[in-house]
């Protein structure tokens, strides 16, 4: 694992090398900083989100889910999220927490998770 | 952070209100006290000791029954109580009432302090004491449940496949409500009830008697008179003992013996408790002005209630007081009257069941044929009491004679006939506008009309707006009338259950012209050309599998629109595991193959080696990452047990060396799975060819199956089911060659692909055809379509490859990743 460094802000940022890492309109489970992150990428417009890796219901690995339209459907249960807030659609689960991310000028993936030893999200 | 917020902002007069009990009762008087103001006099903390917002109750026995979805049954999602500013502790169980302290102690060492405290526990399943509840004096045997939350639910729906047949301790309401579902689920059902008629809390003996009879009819065994004392097995359940010495052999009992109200809180912190938590007119727990009880937990006047109409009322009367709206709001009791569907029987009851004394009149009407009883009791030219079983076309009336004590026309039989004969519209329009609909939410028919005048025009967004029909649901066919009467020519039908997917606005017929006429060869392509580029992905799975059947080699693939199965070619289970099953032409193997399989499961630690139901191995619980590898090594093809397609063909020995045999039924079946694998179909086929009409290998229960008969002939059948649905086939033709066979079966499923409904099974598809249409279809060749359907499986066919071969040259580096690791960190950005 790569040792990452703080910044002014709290935040720490992880390269996830190029979106061509994830497929398109597909998810992807990454293991940052020792937790399970999912990171979703979408069709067409290339946008890229990333929440929780395990659906608050019964921990189903939402990166394997199907992804369209900015929402997700978990692959066990098929409970439904909004990726970019993490509310639950239609469903009672909790909301996923979800996490900032940008895609840089060369078509990186950056990640960015607080510092601190609370991990929250951005929500 | 909450709890400091709301202390910061509390005024001299702001109160902390916590409420033990997050069911159907606590959480709606939480939502009457905040629709009432009741935010800015309490800080609001809630204790449920279920880990979900709050559901409806009412409605697991439609999932159960595989009729409603679990979402159809929440209330309010979690979001619901953040929004509104309640501390909601969820899956707490609360463990003690400090009362001297106004503390409230949960697990976890959770403490809350009170000024003013709500019990609403509810109740809990009555599991009478029988000998052989658990195995080795711990845990309930598997096989044993009691019928009361959502996770019981899913629980017994997980077990139904092990079962073939069921016993459902307790003939009240809810027991025939489980009952309904595992028979829906296609067990044999047994109801057993210890009195001597079904639902005698709410029905007379000849009512509870023509029940029986009626429920004889749909094929659930009831037995009457019945104590149960045992139950039978080690480990899971094997059957029930009873009192008079007979057993039942079973493999899932149903325990819905009753319910109990939920009061050791309430003993504990020394408040009155009887039956229930005893309750004034002002729902106030004597000897203590800040504890209040609602619900099924409390006790009042001596009455316990056990419908939602009557708790909801103590809901709105406490929050009426509290909320300080109307400080002396006080709850009489209720006179119970209920509305509703016992295995979809109407039933309406109301009042008492019986005459009082001699001056009370009872008119009845029975029609057994029909399972139609009908009975009132008139006290002093008023409604006393009424059941209406099979025909509830006159409750709407009764029901408001009833609430409002009206007197009674002198002709009785008018309420009974007359009315209900006139029936539907008229008696929907005959009705004042404060007539209330629907029971469970207090929706009146005037609310109704108001909604659709507001443009409510489908029943569904109709009961969206208004909540009605959105507890238990019996009223619908009368909010589906109001919206008749109210709508007019302007009523609407929601489109969309035509639609093929939900996203695409179009049947499949429509869906199949356009996606030809627009040449769509991809996922993507349907959207942006008529779904005006929303990717619902609810509806990419449905698409793909249309996409490829229509164009086959065409077909331009995207990844991304197929379910995690399909892009990993495996089953995924429940802890993101997966299954490798590989291809075992017929269910006839070598010693060699056995040999890898051996191999391969050994090398790489498979958790459990299974042989299926479909005559092959399963390697279950291997990772993602070893796929490619462990399909290398086999070296056999996919068997496609995780998608929806062919699956395979089951087969018996046959003619070769069966002294029964009358058919080579190995050879065709490895010839039917040789030219059939991974065929890309609507739902999963699985099929079978037996070698005599002994069936053994279950042929005749098949989607596709093929028997042979005396005479070198065989018989061709479709829509055979013998999983959730049990259905025999039908035989579509007789034939005397294996090349007949194979060219019938794939004309079937070749039309089958084209004209089923997306994740529609052929014992659905069949029936809905009609065996006579396909034989005239597929045989006489009716409609001209044979050669064309021929032309198209034999495309199919080609266009056919081991998506296993994707272990050398996968789609995607990532396919197969279970996790990714970042390449570095850092703070520029």
């Amino acid at each position: 694992m790569t040792a990452a460094s703080i910044p002014l802000d709290g935040m720490v940022h992880y390269d996830l090398g190029t979106i061509d890492r994830i497929p398109p309109g597909e998810g992807q489970t990454f293991l940052v900083a020792g937790r399970e992150i999912a990171v979703f990428r979408a069709r067409g417009t290339d946008e890229v989100y990333a929440t929780q890796a395990r659906c608050p219901h019964k921990a189903g690995l939402l990166a394997d889910g199907i992804v369209g339209d900015g929402k997700v459907i978990c692959p066990l249960h098929s409970n439904k999220f909004d990726l970019a807030t993490g509310a639950p659609l239609g469903n009672a689960c909790q909301s996923l927490t979800t996490y900032r991310t940008e895609i840089s000028h060369d078509r990186r993936v950056l990640l960015w998770l607080s510092a601190a030893a609370g991990w929250s999200g951005s929500t | 952070m909450m709890q400091a917020e709301s202390e910061l902002f509390a005024g001299p007069d702001r109160q902390r209100l916590v409420v033990i009990g997050n069911g159907m009762v606590g959480a709606r008087f939480v939502e009457e006290l905040i629709a009432r103001g009741g935010n800015d006099r309490y800080d609001i903390v809630m204790f449920g000791d279920e880990p979900t917002g709050n559901y409806n109750r009412i409605l697991l026995s439609g999932i159960l029954a595989g009729s409603h979805d679990v979402e159809d049954t929440y209330i309010n999602p979690l979001e619901w109580y953040e929004d509104n500013g309640i501390t909601l502790h969820a899956g707490v169980r609360v463990t003690a009432v400090d009362r001297d302290a106004k503390l409230v102690r949960g697990d976890m060492g959770i403490i809350e302090p009170y000024d003013v405290l709500v019990f609403a526990t509810g109740s809990s399943p009555f599991v009478p004491p029988l000998k052989g509840l658990s195995s080795h004096g711990t845990e309930m045997k598997e096989g044993l449940f009691a019928f009361r939350t959502l996770d019981d639910c899913d629980r017994m729906i997980g077990f139904v496949p092990k079962a073939t047949r069921a016993a459902v301790i307790g003939g009240g309401l809810l027991g025939l409500e489980a009952a309904r579902g595992l028979l829906e689920r296609g067990l044999e059902v047994h109801v057993v009830h210890l009195r001597s008629h079904l639902m005698e809390m709410q029905l007379d003996a000849p009512a509870g008697h023509l029940l029986k009879a009626t429920l004889e009819g749909m094929g659930v065994r009831v037995h009457l008179d019945k104590q149960t004392s045992e139950v039978l097995g080690e480990h899971r359940v094997e059957g029930l003992v009873f009192a008079d010495g007979t057993t039942l052999p079973c493999e899932m009992v149903v325990v819905s013996a009753g319910i109990r109200p939920n009061v050791s809180l309430a003993l504990d912190c020394g408040l009155m408790v009887e039956r229930g938590i005893v309750v004034t007119d002002e729902l106030r727990c004597p000897g203590d002005a800040s504890v209040f009880a609602i619900g099924e937990c409390a006790q009042h006047r001596g009455q316990l209630y056990g419908l939602v109409a009557p708790l909801w009322e103590q809901a709105k009367v406490l929050a009426d007081r509290l909320a300080g709206r109307i400080p002396d709001a006080s709850y009489t009791g209720s006179r119970v009257s209920t509305k509703l569907k016992v295995m979809g029987i109407d039933l309406a009851v109301m009042g008492d069941q019986d005459p009082a004394d001699a001056s009370d009149e009872v008119v009845t009407y029975s029609e057994p044929a029909r399972g139609i009883y009908k009975k009132l009791i008139v006290r002093d030219g008023r409604l006393g009491g009424a059941i209406l079983l099979g025909d509830a076309s006159a409750a709407p009336v009764l029901l408001q004679a009833f609430d409002r004590g009206t007197e009674l026309p002198d002709n009785r039989a008018e309420l009974l006939f007359q009315l209900a004969a006139a029936e539907g519209v008229t008696g929907i329009a005959d009705m004042p506008s404060s007539a209330q609909i629907c029971n469970c939410n207090g929706v009146s028919k005037g609310a109704l009309v108001a909604a659709v005048e507001a443009g409510h025009c489908t029943l569904k967004s109709l009961c969206d707006a208004t909540r009605a029909g959105m507890g238990c649901g019996a009223c619908k066919a009368q909010v589906q009338q109001v919206l008749e009467l109210a709508a007019g020519d302007r009523m609407q039908t929601d489109p969309s259950v035509h639609y093929y997917v939900p996203g695409v606005p179009l049947n499949k017929a429509d869906l199949v012209t356009a996606v030809r006429e627009r040449g769509l060869r991809s996922v993507s392509s349907v959207f942006a050309a008529l779904a005006g580029g929303h990717e619902d992905p609810g509806s990419k799975a449905g698409l793909a599998s249309l996409l490829r059947t229509i164009w086959g080699k065409e077909y331009d693939d995207e990844r991304d629109a197929r379910f995690i199965n399909d892009r990993v070619h495996a089953n995924v289970q429940k802890d993101g595991t997966y299954s490798v099953i590989p291809r075992i032409f017929g269910g006839v193997t070598t010693a060699e193959e056995l040999r890898r399989i051996a191999d391969v499961a050994q090398k790489y630690g498979v958790p459990m080696v299974k042989i299926t139901g479909g005559q092959r191995i399963d390697l279950v619980g291997v990772r993602k990452e070893q796929l490619p590898e462990m399909w290398r090594e086999l070296g056999m093809p996919s068997g496609h047990a995780y998608t929806k397609s062919f699956r395979t063909c089951k087969t018996c020995l046959g003619s070769e060396f069966c002294r029964y045999g009358v058919g080579d039924s190995t050879t065709l079946g490895v010839q039917i799975e040789r030219r059939y694998q991974g065929l890309e179909t609507p739902a999963k086929l699985k099929l079978a060819t037996a070698g005599c009409p002994r069936n053994c290998s279950e042929a005749t229960t098949k989607d596709v199956g093929a028997v042979a008969i005396e005479g070198g002939k065989w018989e061709v059948y479709v829509g055979g089911a013998a999983g959730a649905h049990v259905r025999k086939g039908d035989v579509l033709v007789v034939v005397d060659s294996h090349e007949a066979v194979l060219t019938y079966m794939g004309r079937f499923m070749q039309y089958y692909r084209e004209q089923a409904k997306y994740l529609e099974r052929t014992y659905d598809f069949v029936p809905r055809m009609g065996i006579e249409t396909l034989r005239s279809i597929l045989v006489d060749d009716s409609e001209g379509l044979c050669a064309r359907l021929d032309e198209a499986i034999d495309a199919a066919v080609d266009a056919y490859f081991d998506p296993w071969q994707e272990a050398v040259a996968p789609v995607h580096p990532s396919q197969f990743a279970d996790a990714l690791e970042p390449v570095g960190a850092g703070s520029a950005s």
